[in-house]
């Protein structure tokens, strides 16, 4: 007896347009989707999409709020896009991000005698130094010992996250307030705003130089080569010459880096002081936002702000129709299968064999 | 005769390319069948459709003289199809008697009856000269025994029809002699055997009837008693093919590497090269001849810097490039054609004009500070492209899309590109069709002719013998033998592969 049996198959690329068009159709296909979850809580999809979009862009204000959540996530977005290049499994950009506050904040809180420019100069000078150490242990343990970088960069999340909890609750502890929270930075070392009465900071015009920062690393210049080669055949690059190892130092420094920065951004940019929930997980969602925007610069900056949107529009539906803020995470679970369906289905196509 | 299989217009065709097309086919009782084809003119793919592992987009498949539906290799095994694969499809941790029973259903129900198939696997092997102990496990075997296994796992299953995929590309010739020796014994037993291949001198060997193909089409078929060599050749390319010559012209001159008792370990830490020496001079060509698994490999590896020796040294011009970076080999203009185009010598999902820099991308004119320079990186492999007539859409494209020919083009034109002095050539030509392997051949000796010295590892030991000056003989990491040209001789070659030293009886020590 035969069942017919069903095959993936190669297929050609389809058009650019089409490609182009993939992540508009998986939004609707996920918020399609999402419906079901919104139907089951009892609330009217429509009103509720209609309530995430206003909260999102449908003012002045909802836009810039966006734009300050938005500014950690390209950040984060591109740390990890760049590490997955050179096929580093970059798990920890939330650690990442944790030791570049931990370090902008120590600089932050340290008053030096400077002026303002040179002081935000050192803050993030500060947290890509901490981003970048922290990920060097990751890198150094892969590129020298093969020790799996996934499991690594995953625990060295927890270990910062700690360690920043620990400090925050003994050493850095406000005297004043006695909350579990550092002192206020320098005002020196604050991010200028970059828009009068919003919260968007100066940060995100780092956020911006390091999506050209991405694109230029990669497909400028000589380590951007190195780092294409190490990440889809590690084992040609090392034997036509290239120094893998190195490479992937360099890679897991920069990404780390560039994660350390969207930590600085948080304390300097948006907080002022260091806290334990600096982050709701930005470092993850760089990772879901790397792979949405397929590792690709301008990519990775739309995906970093659609999450933005639904992020801060998810909020303001949930105050509004009082629905539980999680519908968000469950958005954005649901938008990166149907991104990762729709990409496999770029590749393949399903045959019905007779 | 009774037809066993017939095929009749077959036709597959992958994404771009047609692979069958309308391919008729037949092997009857008693006879050898052997289909012969330049790589890619689409013999693995007819004989995967019989063995159910591709459906046909078209045609028909007759087996004992019924219509036959095959949907998978279990499908074909049921109506007596067995075939060996080029990669075996052995599980190296078990013993070749669970091997060769993995997957049937055992006679006594859940427990296996391990007793009664050992019994049957020694009566075939005993039958058809397959010797093997049947206790050993995968690992622990060498290629050749490997095969045994594979050939005693379609016998047990008891097929009628064995295809067996280049089976000779392993094997020493001895070993092969005993392979064609049970394909006989298999044939005068009434069993059908298919022998896909593309050297034309075993063919002539073994086959009763020979199938050409080209380009997905059969391009003639011929009783063996009726043919030569020199038509087959003519069928499968589709023109005469050039031989090689029979003198090389021009004396070598000053050696220019000097390795002398290297020594190295295989991936399982064990010694693979046991203090090998030899000189390589300007303007020769040193054939290294061996089975696989007795030193090429890691002989090759240690030259371009990827395996660590454990002993010994290489010179080149006073530097010592034993244990040195492939960085530091390629600058020291050592040109290295690996043996594992797909995995070493490219980066298969890189633009074309990338990898035709690939090793000099950090010099000028391609990179000028941090930056590279894509407009001279563009320039240099549209040059090459067109010098080595590389057939490709442009050098924007990946590189994966290029066919095997065109690859080792690549690496090749990417590698002379410098005009290295010395040139450590691994295989260069297998699994290459005809005309490719030509082209890498006279492009070989023209490098010697410019006065490069050219180490050419191989297995194919009709290749080592019509390019060499000198051939070395390796045998589980041993010289056994070095052969200057005026002495070439296939069957004390052959004989040194498989471990018999020279005539003195000894292993020369300095070469």
């Amino acid at each position: 007896m035969h069942l017919p049996k069903y095959k993936l198959e190669k297929r050609l690329p389809p058009p650019l347009w089409f490609q182009i068009l993939t992540p508009v159709i998986a939004v609707v296909i996920s918020l399609l989707i999402s419906s079901i979850f919104l139907l089951a809580i009892k609330q009217d999809p429509l009103q509720a999409y209609l309530y995430m979009f206003r909260g999102a862009v449908g003012s002045k204000f909802a836009f810039l709020e966006m734009l300050v959540k938005a500014t950690p996530l390209i950040l984060t977005g591109v740390a990890v896009a760049l590490a997955f290049t050179a096929k580093f499994w970059n798990i920890g950009a939330e650690g990442q991000l944790y030791a570049g506050a931990f370090a902008a904040t120590w600089v932050g809180i340290m008053n030096l005698p400077l002026p303002a420019p040179l002081y935000i100069l050192v803050v993030v000078l500060a947290g890509f130094a901490g981003g970048a150490i922290w990920a060097l242990v990751p890198g150094y343990l892969k590129a020298r010992y093969k020790v799996d970088d996934v499991v690594t960069t995953l625990l060295m999340n927890y270990i910062m996250i700690y360690i920043v909890g620990g400090i925050l609750s003994g050493p850095w502890r406000n005297p004043k307030t006695m909350y579990p929270a550092s002192v206020e930075i320098a005002q020196n070392a604050d991010f200028p705003k970059l828009i009068a009465h919003s919260r968007v900071h100066f940060g995100l015009v780092l956020a911006v130089l390091a999506v050209i920062a991405l694109y230029f690393i990669v497909r400028r210049t000589r380590l951007g080569f190195e780092i294409r080669a190490t990440g889809t055949n590690a084992g040609a690059a090392r034997f036509l010459g290239i120094n893998t190892l190195k490479t992937i130092i360099y890679v897991a420094m920069i990404s780390g880096g560039i994660a350390g920065i969207a930590g600085a951004g948080e304390v300097a940019g948006v907080q002022y002081h260091l806290i334990q929930s600096i982050s709701p997980g930005y470092g993850y969602d760089g990772i879901v936002i790397a792979m949405l925007g397929r590792l690709n610069p301008a990519g990775v900056l739309l995906s970093a702000i659609y999450f933005a949107m639904i992020i801060t529009g998810a909020q303001v539906m949930s105050r509004s129709l009082n629905v539980p803020p999680y519908i968000a995470s469950v958005i954005q679970g649901v938008t990166l299968l149907v991104m990762l369906a729709m990409l496999l289905s770029f590749e393949y196509r399903i045959r019905r064999e007779r | 005769m009774e037809q066993l299989v017939g095929m009749k217009g077959v036709r597959k065709s992958f994404l771009r390319t047609v692979a069958n097309d309308g391919i008729d086919f037949s092997v009857g009782r008693s006879e050898v069948v052997s289909l012969l084809g330049e790589n890619g003119a689409g013999k693995t793919t007819l004989m995967r459709i019989l063995y159910g592992m591709y459906t046909l987009d078209d045609g028909e498949i007759r087996i004992g003289g019924k219509t036959v539906d095959i949907g998978s290799p279990k499908d074909s095994i049921a109506l007596g199809i067995g075939m060996v694969h080029q990669h075996f499809t052995l599980v190296r941790t078990l013993t070749v008697l669970e091997n060769v029973i993995l997957g049937l259903p055992s006679p006594k129900g859940f427990r296996l009856d391990y007793a009664s198939a050992r019994t049957r696997i020694k009566e075939i092997s005993a039958k058809y000269g397959l010797e093997i102990d049947t206790e050993a496990y995968i690992w622990q075997l060498s290629v050749g025994e490997r095969q045994r296994v594979e050939i005693l796992k379609a016998l047990y299953r008891d097929v009628n029809v064995l295809i067996l995929d280049e089976p000779t590309a392993v094997l020493t010739p001895q070993e092969a002699q005993g392979l064609f020796k049970t394909l006989r014994i298999l044939r005068d037993e009434g069993k059908g055997v298919v022998f896909i291949s593309h050297k034309l001198q075993e063919v002539m060997e073994i086959s009763d009837r020979i199938v050409v193909l080209r380009n997905g089409k059969v391009s003639g078929q011929q009783m063996k008693s009726e043919t030569t060599k020199e038509e087959l050749a003519r069928l499968m390319v589709g023109r005469d093919i050039v031989e090689l010559p029979a003198e090389l012209t021009g004396t070598p001159k000053e050696a220019l590497l000097s390795v002398s008792s290297l020594g190295a370990e295989n991936n399982q830490g064990i010694q693979a090269l046991k203090g090998v020496s030899f000189s390589l001079h300007a303007g020769e060509i040193l054939g290294v001849a061996g089975v696989a698994g007795n030193g090429q490999t890691e002989l090759e590896q240690v030259l371009c810097g990827v395996r660590s020796a454990t002993s010994g040294s290489v010179r080149y011009h006073g530097q010592e490039l034993a244990n040195a970076s492939p960085k530091e080999i390629i600058d020291a203009g050592i040109g290295r054609i690996p043996e594992d185009r797909m995995e070493a010598g490219l980066v298969l999902d890189l633009p074309l004009m990338e990898n035709l820099v690939i090793e000099f991308f950090d010099k000028a004119p391609f990179s000028r500070g941090i930056l590279l320079n894509y407009r001279a990186i563009e320039r240099a492999a549209e040059e090459l492209m067109r010098e080595y007539s590389i057939k490709a859409a442009g050098v924007h494209e990946a590189t994966r899309t290029l066919s095997g020919g065109n690859l080792q083009k690549v690496i090749l034109a990417r590698v002379l590109s410098r005009n290295p002095e010395v040139i450590i050539a691994s295989q260069p030509t297998r699994g290459l069709d005809v005309g490719a392997a030509e082209y890498i051949h006279n492009k070989l000796l023209e490098q010697r002719e410019r006065g490069a010295g050219i180490l050419l590892l191989s297995e194919d030991l009709n290749e080592v013998i019509a390019l060499s000056d000198r051939i070395i003989a390796l045998y589980e990491g041993r010289i056994m033998g070095i052969v200057p040209r005026s002495k070439f001789d296939l069957e004390e070659i052959g004989l040194m592969m498989a471990g018999s030293t020279t005539e003195d009886g000894n292993a020369p020590s300095e070469v």
